[in-house]
């Protein structure tokens, strides 16, 4: 199978656009050397519905992370735009929240103070903020560690933490950058779990970045495969139409699971490899 | 307390002890016979004795009148520290988070923090007359170059994350700077904090040394003009302790003011 073929329209269920990403292309340019230009990815038109969970996977450096800046409106393309929910993204993307692959907690504040950051910068008073904050430390089993530090907490409790954070402000777009690369498998498959429990609860948007195929397949409704950079760009795309409420820990054992994983995996091993040998030949180049 | 503690500090005591053995025997008019100097009452001139020198300490302290030396000598630490941490926060955050102006001034600041800055305390006494302002400004040009630096590195050095989340999280300019900024800048000011205490005390020091009608440095220097080692020596035995009581007040300050740091091998108490 092609893998033009696999590529379908994305608003097929007819939902509204949350988050689309049209035509984007970033090129960075050194700042030493004007003439040394990378070109990220080139024209990548990608949509996210309303209450769809999109991942994105691709080998390392293929520009994953870039894109989701993009949508977060951290970063600028050099050619292209961003539509929220049909309106023209201008700065930061309001509406977006964002989990980063590592930590971002403020490491002065604790674990509450951190997790109520974003009311505090939306001035909600204090009260409230903290009985909210509470509520969310609460779901996201860090109940009775309000008081600690970041650095005083595991890897695992910093992610809910960082989960708590971002999902307090109701963002309706939720972007994730391999939020749990990180972790060990056990933590993982169970943070995975909680994400998606908190996910069928709220239904928002989200455009999960990683570089796991089974974490994609298990946790999305459809899957974009990225090719190697430079100039990458979607391959690949997989509705996954396995039944909710899943298990990531038990899903991966089902037919249907491997049958998906080897359909993605014939688009994205090339690309791997690719990818491979792109990060041999430059590493050989730099140290010549 | 430990029986080894209780050891370490047995030993610590008996070094401080041999030295001043030594240096009462060496200095002890009729106890050795005299093989440097001609007359045996020299090396008593000119290295003091250890018992005169503590009886001129107890009797400040009985007496009173180190209180207002002391007193004097700790304000002008205390507000050279202050004013020049303020200043230093102030102009190091406005030149990290502004390039073009820390391009501009980069050369001028280099130069003034290399300058010998204790040769300023002539002009400062010109400016600022013998009282205790021109020792605050002594100290302020000491203090501000370390609180600057170290600004400057703790703004460069934001995580790039923690600043991209708190955006993320809808901070705006000024929250940024309040928020994330300062509370980053401040660590690095926090652990600079034993050095920039330490020089404000040095500014008001050698400041009232170099001229001045009150505080400790008066006293070595009154002392010194009538070749009286021994109340020399005590004043330095007095700036020396007191030194030691600032830097175990800063130690607490610092310690309750970064317990956000961690430290290595910490574990939790239970």
């Amino acid at each position: 199978m092609s893998a033009g073929s696999a590529i379908r329209a994305p608003e097929a269920a007819g939902a509204q656009v949350a988050l689309a990403l049209e035509g984007i292309t970033c090129t960075f340019v050194s700042r030493d050397d004007p003439t040394q230009r990378h070109t990220a990815v080139r024209d990548v038109t990608l949509r996210v519905a309303a209450g769809e969970f999109v991942s994105v996977v691709g080998p390392t450096g293929c520009g994953k992370s870039t894109l989701l800046n993009v949508g977060a409106g951290l970063l600028a393309p050099s050619a292209g735009h961003v539509e929220v929910f049909g309106k023209r993204l201008e700065g930061i993307n309001r509406r977006a929240g964002y989990m980063f692959q590592t930590d971002a907690l403020m490491p002065w504040r604790n674990t509450i103070d951190n997790v109520i950051a974003g009311l505090q910068f939306r001035g909600v008073p204090d009260g409230e903020a903290r009985a909210l904050g509470e509520q969310w430390l609460a779901r996201v089993g860090l109940r009775g560690f309000g008081d600690r530090y970041p650095h005083q907490l595991s890897g695992g409790m910093r992610k809910r933490a960082a989960l708590a954070q971002t999902l307090i402000l109701d963002p309706d777009i939720i972007l994730m950058d391999e939020p749990f690369s990180a972790l060990d498998i056990q933590t993982r498959q169970l943070m995975e779990n909680e994400v998606l429990e908190l996910w069928a609860a709220q239904r928002k948007a989200v455009l999960f970045i990683t570089h796991d195929l089974d974490e994609a397949i298990a946790m999305s409704d459809r899957v974009v495969v990225l090719a190697a950079g430079p100039e990458s760009r979607p391959i690949g795309e997989f509705p996954i139409d396995l039944p909710r409420p899943r298990d990531v820990a038990e899903i991966r054992a089902q037919p249907a699971f491997l049958d998906l994983h080897n359909r993605i995996w014939a688009v994205l091993r090339e690309e791997v490899l690719k990818g491979y040998a792109q990060q041999k030949r430059m590493s050989t180049a730099s140290a010549s | 307390m430990t029986a080894a503690s209780l050891r370490l500090r047995l030993y610590q005591f008996l070094v401080l002890a041999a030295v001043i053995f030594l240096w009462w025997a060496l200095t002890s008019p009729t106890l050795l016979p005299n093989f440097y100097f001609s007359n045996p009452h020299q090396a008593a001139f000119f290295f003091g004795e250890p018992q005169k020198v503590f009886l001129r300490v107890v009797d400040w302290f009985v007496g009173g009148e180190i209180w207002i030396h002391l007193g004097v000598t700790l304000f002008e630490t205390v507000m050279a520290f202050a004013i020049g941490t303020v200043g230093g926060l102030v102009v190091g955050m406005w030149l990290a988070l502004s390039p073009s102006a820390a391009a501009v001034f980069d050369p001028y600041v280099k130069a003034a923090n290399s300058m010998p800055r204790v040769i300023l305390a002539p002009i400062f006494s010109i400016w600022f007359g013998l009282g205790v302002w021109s020792k605050v400004a002594l100290g302020f040009t000491l203090v501000f170059f370390i609180v600057f630096f170290n600004v400057y590195q703790g703004v460069r050095e934001v995580s790039p994350n923690v600043l991209a989340n708190a955006r993320m999280l809808g901070a705006t300019q000024g929250q940024l700077l309040r928020h994330v900024y300062l509370p980053s800048a401040m660590s690095w000011v926090f652990s600079s904090l034993h050095n920039s205490v330490g020089l404000a005390f040095v500014g008001a020091v050698v400041g009232e040394y170099l001229g001045s009608a009150r505080g400790v440095g008066y006293l070595i220097l009154q002392a010194e003009g009538t070749f009286d080692i021994n109340t020399v020596i005590a004043g330095v035995v007095v700036l020396t302790a007191f030194a030691l009581v600032l830097d175990a007040v800063v130690g607490v300050a610092e310690k309750r003011l970064m317990k956000w740091q961690p430290r290595l091998g910490e574990t939790e108490k239970l």
